[in-house]
């Protein structure tokens, strides 16, 4: 148990982090030649401003028709989002191990903040799930990957939570925390999930034609 | 004919009428069509009886008809235009017209000596072409894209020869189309022919086709190359006619192909409008190198500069081997020539004019309004209401300069004038 | 049959042109042609959009077919990606004849290419794109309706939609030129003006069916006093069907000589009629394919011209139409070029009362004939009739609200809510903003 633990707290974090930040930047640079290659078209019509101004727009919760439209959706969506990529970076837990290795830490949320933060997580993957079995026009679209993906990114919040509140099998609990947060960062750039890496491409791009082209807004 | 030698070449400035007065007069006056040698003006006008007739240097055609389009002058100074009376069309020349009429005739050519005149016609839902009052013997359901040879002996159209309903899109795939050339169809159809060409002696036509929805090349006098591209545009022949040339796309980018293989092994977002040089050792081109960039590239090497918008009117010079041609950038006109852009810049430019020896370049352009000339660089002092592009004479030592001025009031003095090219 | 095929709708393809089309296809055929565009027509857009796609359903109401039919999720925009290229993807183009059938029908009929779900993406997916996509392969592989189809090869040929032949154009405009002078004496159509100061264009419907169009147009532009041109050759017609069958070789020669014909007129810009797909054509398709990343001309839509006519002070209006209106916002000049606002000025500015539709400006329904889904001809009727009760709804709002006339500046658009306002029996007359002005201005004696 404990060499399962050091290997998935030792080597196998740095093989994450490998795969993560390598994945992502492959992802980008192969996207990047391809487009070049076949539609470097659209780089002439890359506009920062109009790029920026639809970026920001979505990123503003209400800030789109859309959005509106949907607020359980919106509120649920950001609630994650925002959760989700912040809470791994500033729950104690993580600062503590960071501290111990490397001697550097910063700011942390109060661990009750944290506790909350991952519940919502895995509150808004099970809003996610139920969506995609109930609503007919998300059901329609989703596959067995969409349930992978899901279970993907709410794993490590799950197992966190449990093993903050030291649940009965908390230890074990802790190595499929660790574990899984591993298999979401290695899952980002090859699946869905790479919508993080791509989400400014797309939004920017569409936002440039827009803007920049037609002169018209995109939300 | 009379050569450009016999033309009036002394220097001066001569008013041949004053085109206020026919507005006065008539009350109705279309775009005036002047004379290659500028000593006559002639435009269509109304008559007191609500019949159309022309007027040339204020005076009127005997005949007046109901309709009167294409009024141009040859390059032999006659006029002429395709004039309607009681619904039949023909052709008019200095006021006589063609003895054959047809229920419609358009799209007038005239050959580079002025002797041929050729148009299109169509009678009873027939179409063909008129050379020289001389109808094809051959009519066809459906005619475009009429061409004629250098000689204006030969003429050739893309006719349809296979009838179909509309709609009928499976009839259509197995080709429907092909060249007349004489009133004479080729042998083979295609799904689409688009422009033919002649060859220099005007025995041979080259023309773009599309076998099928996605295989396009060209077929010279009804043979098909044997290599197939994703697109292609007009062919031309070789000076010496003996092989064809066109822009091919290959793989999404263009290149120039000779007789279905590739010349320039560059490749461009666009190419086209290529042209020969007179001595037939270049090719020049207009050629997009990046997306939106737009130039000339003679053998395959692009000029250095570029403009965003378009560039058009490449011409080569009779001699030396210099081309010009008129780019567009951020909404105004420039003159390039020689791998050069010319820091004036307009509201419109028209082709670049070379003298024979290709020493000098003249462009009519134009800014607020007013039109003048720019030559080898330098604008005209002066500006007019009005301008014809210019014209060099044979020796290239001077300009001739057809315009109107509008002088107090109503006047519109419609002139020509020599100037010494020394004199700018 | 591939499973691929089976998973499709049942229902039959109405098209007969497609059906013997595809007779003579091979699945291998298919195949290849799926991954030949893939491979080297596509790149990092479709590859992107295809990944990024999240699943998420948010697209769906942006959808008029997908609300019009109950919310059925089939219509929802990444539905049909779903039944299109997901299934080209996923089974590396091994989907087989029968199902490319489909796949056709659910691109060229069952969206307008109307873009208002890449306002609804919060990624920007823009399905429109993918749409055209599925679009070209299938006319690769000759399933494309046939209406549209003939439309393309009446392009080919002629360099117009409508077969209108190189003399039956001229003598278009010298009786239209005729009738007009008979109102206005004097009044010119002129013909390869060179030097104008812009050059009219036009669609072939225009010559074909509503010549009395071109009348006003020149009615108009002779009251403002303007220096204008038409061509007399091919060149004269801006509208494009190739472009949505997805022929972008021919979209692009038809393209060229349209440009082309305005630079050797040297006009300094053209002119539109009030249509839509025409300026999509224009302004960021055709010129795009061949290398213009802007029109090398500027494009000018009736809209944008009338405004500035009216806004100049060189159109002047002796009354106000009474009849009160409503405004139908076209795709393709709103989500296309933003003119929305200069269509209300031109609203306030000639009728006496206005009645917004909702939703409108960018967020407006598409009249479903968009796309070339009309020009699909007939046996597409229905769905787009069906395919667009929302509409219907939305134009019943607006009349119960005092609506009578629905001005639509858009050919397409009238063609598509002329179906509409009949099958659903709405009774509203529907204008373009030329029939409008023609009545109300102040013409020369
Ligand atoms: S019709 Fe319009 S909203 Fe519907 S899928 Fe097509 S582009 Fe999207
Ligand atoms: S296209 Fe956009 S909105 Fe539609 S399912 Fe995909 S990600 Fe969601």
């Amino acid at each position: 148990m404990h060499s399962i633990y050091n290997f998935v707290s030792g080597p196998m974090v740095w093989v994450a982090f490998i795969v993560f930040i390598g994945g992502c930047l492959y992802r980008l640079l192969s996207m990047g030649i391809l487009a070049a290659k076949r539609d470097n078209v659209i780089f002439s019509y890359a506009s920062p401003y109009y790029g920026m101004r639809s970026i920001l727009r979505w990123l503003t919760p209400f800030a789109t028709t859309n959005m509106r439209k949907h607020p359980g959706m919106t509120v649920v969506t950001f609630i994650f989002h925002f959760c989700l990529l912040l809470s791994p970076l500033f729950v104690y837990g993580h600062i503590a191990l960071i501290s111990e290795s490397w001697n550097v830490s910063w700011w942390y949320l109060p661990d009750s903040v944290g506790d909350v933060m991952a519940f919502l997580v895995v509150g808004a993957c099970a809003f996610f799930m139920i969506r995609r079995l109930k609503d007919p026009e998300v059901k329609y679209l989703t596959s067995a990957s969409d349930f992978v993906i899901l279970a993907i990114v709410a794993a490590p919040f799950l197992t966190g939570f449990w093993t903050y509140h030291q649940w009965p099998g908390y230890s074990i609990c802790g190595i499929l925390h660790i574990l899984s947060g591993e298999i979401m960062l290695m899952a980002i750039p090859f699946t869905r999930l790479s919508h993080m890496i791509f989400f400014p491409f797309t939004r920017g791009y569409i936002g440039s034609e827009f803007g920049a082209v037609r002169h018209v807004q995109d939300w | 004919m009379i050569g450009k030698e016999q033309w009036d070449w002394n220097p001066g400035r001569k008013i041949i009428t004053d085109l206020g007065k026919w507005k006065e007069e008539y009350g109705y006056m279309e775009e005036p069509a002047v004379s290659p040698d500028g000593e006559k003006v002639a435009a269509v006008i109304k008559t007191p009886e609500e019949e159309f007739g022309v007027c040339v240097n204020g005076e009127i055609w005997e005949s007046t008809f109901d309709k009167i389009c294409y009024l141009q002058y040859t390059p032999d100074n006659r006029l002429t235009a395709t004039v309607s009376d009681v619904g039949e069309w023909t052709v008019a020349v200095d006021g006589e017209t063609w003895e054959n009429r047809y229920d419609y005739m358009w799209n007038l050519h005239i050959s580079a000596d002025g002797s041929r005149i050729i148009a299109a016609a169509q009678k009873e839902g027939k179409y063909l072409a008129v050379n020289n009052d001389v109808p094809w013997e051959n009519e066809f359901m459906f005619m475009t894209d009429l061409s004629v040879s250098a000689d204006g002996m030969h003429t050739s159209g893309v006719v349809q020869v296979v009838p179909f309903s509309e709609g009928d899109i499976h009839t259509f795939r197995k080709g429907c189309y092909t060249t007349a050339v004489d009133g004479r169809t080729w042998e083979n159809n295609f799904m689409n022919v688009w422009e033919p060409e002649f060859s220099p002696d005007g025995k041979h036509v080259a023309a773009q086709i599309r076998k099928s929805n996605y295989e396009y090349s060209i077929a010279v006098d009804g043979q098909a190359w044997n290599n197939f591209f994703g697109c292609v545009w007009k062919p031309r022949f070789s000076p010496g006619g003996d092989s064809v040339s066109a822009p091919v796309r290959v793989g999404g980018a263009w290149m120039l192909a000779r007789d279905g293989e590739i010349i320039w092994n560059k490749k461009f977002v666009q190419l086209w409008h290529h042209a020969y040089s007179p001595d037939m050792q270049h090719i020049a081109a207009i050629v997009a190198p990046k997306f939106g960039k737009w130039t000339v590239a003679v053998d395959g090497k692009a000029w250095k500069p570029c403009v965003d918008e378009y560039v058009t009117d490449m011409v080569f010079s009779p001699r030396h081997n210099r081309v010009a041609c008129i780019g567009k950038d951020n909404g105004r006109y420039y003159v390039m020539t020689d791998g050069k852009k010319w820091d004036e810049d307009f509201d419109m430019a028209w082709k670049p004019a070379f003298s024979h020896d290709g020493e000098h370049l003249a462009v009519k352009v134009e800014k607020n309004r007013h039109y003048t000339y720019i030559v080898d660089g330098k604008i005209l002092r002066e500006s007019y209401d009005m301008l014809w592009e210019p014209v060099f004479s044979p020796d290239g030592t001077k300009l001739l300069i057809r315009g109107i001025t509008r002088v107090s009031g109503q006047k519109e003095q419609y002139f020509r004038e020599v100037i010494s090219l020394n004199q700018i | 049959m591939l499973d691929s095929a089976k998973n499709m709708k049942t229902s039959l393809i109405r098209d007969e042109g497609i059906i013997k089309s595809a007779s003579v296809l091979t699945d291998e055929q298919v195949r290849k042609v799926i991954n030949d565009v893939l491979k080297n027509e596509t790149g990092a857009r479709l590859k992107t959009y295809v990944d990024t796609c999240v699943h998420c359903g948010l697209c769906s109401e942006a959808c008029h077919y997908y609300l019009s039919h109950d919310k059925d999720p089939s219509y929802s925009p990444a539905g049909k990606v779903k039944q299109t290229m997901w299934e080209m993807i996923k089974r590396k183009g091994d989907v087989g004849t029968a199902a490319i059938q489909r796949m056709s029908e659910i691109a060229s009929t069952e969206c307008n290419l109307c873009r208002r779900c890449a306002m609804y993406c919060p990624l920007g997916v823009d399905i429109a794109y993918i749409m055209l996509v599925v679009r070209r392969i299938c006319n690769k592989l000759g399933v494309t309706p046939t209406y549209i189809e003939d439309t393309s090869h009446s392009h080919s040929v002629t360099m117009n939609q409508m077969w209108v032949k190189d003399d039956e154009w001229i003598d278009t405009l010298q009786w239209q030129e005729e009738e007009a002078a008979e109102e206005i004496p004097n009044l010119r159509i002129p013909l390869d003006k060179e030097g104008a100061d812009f050059m009219y264009s036009v669609i072939g419907p225009e010559p074909k069916f509503r010549a009395q169009l071109i009348y006003q147009a020149a009615v108009i532009f002779n009251a403002a006093g303007l220096n204008w041109t038409m061509p007399s050759s091919p060149g004269w017609d801006n509208s494009d069907m190739a472009m949505y069958t997805g022929d972008h070789e021919i979209m692009g020669r038809v393209k060229k000589v349209h440009f082309e014909t305005a630079m050797r007129l040297k006009v300094k810009r053209i002119v539109m009629g009030e249509c839509g797909h025409a300026f999509r054509s224009v302004y960021d398709m055709g010129n795009r394919w061949l290398g213009w990343k802007m029109p090398p001309l500027p494009m000018v839509h009736s809209i944008e011209f009338f405004h500035d006519l009216i806004k100049e002070g060189k159109l002047k209006l002796k009354k106000k139409f009474e009849s009160p209106v409503t405004l139908h916002d076209p795709c393709n000049v709103v989500r296309g070029r933003g003119l929305h606002e200069m269509a209300r000025y031109i609203v306030g500015e000639s009728c006496e009362e206005f009645i917004e539709m909702h939703p409108n400006r960018e967020h407006n329904y598409c009249c479903c004939a968009g796309g070339g889904v009309i020009n699909c001809g007939p046996p597409y009727r229905n769905t787009r009739v069906d395919g667009n009760r929302i509409k219907a709804e939305q134009l019943f709002a607006a009349k119960s609200r005092g609506a009578k006339t629905i001005i639509a500046p858009c050919h397409n658009c009238h063609g598509g809510l002329e179906d509409i306002v009949e099958h659903y029996g709405l009774h509203m007359d529907i204008k373009f903003f030329g029939d409008i002005l023609y009545d109300l201005i102040e013409k020369p004696e």
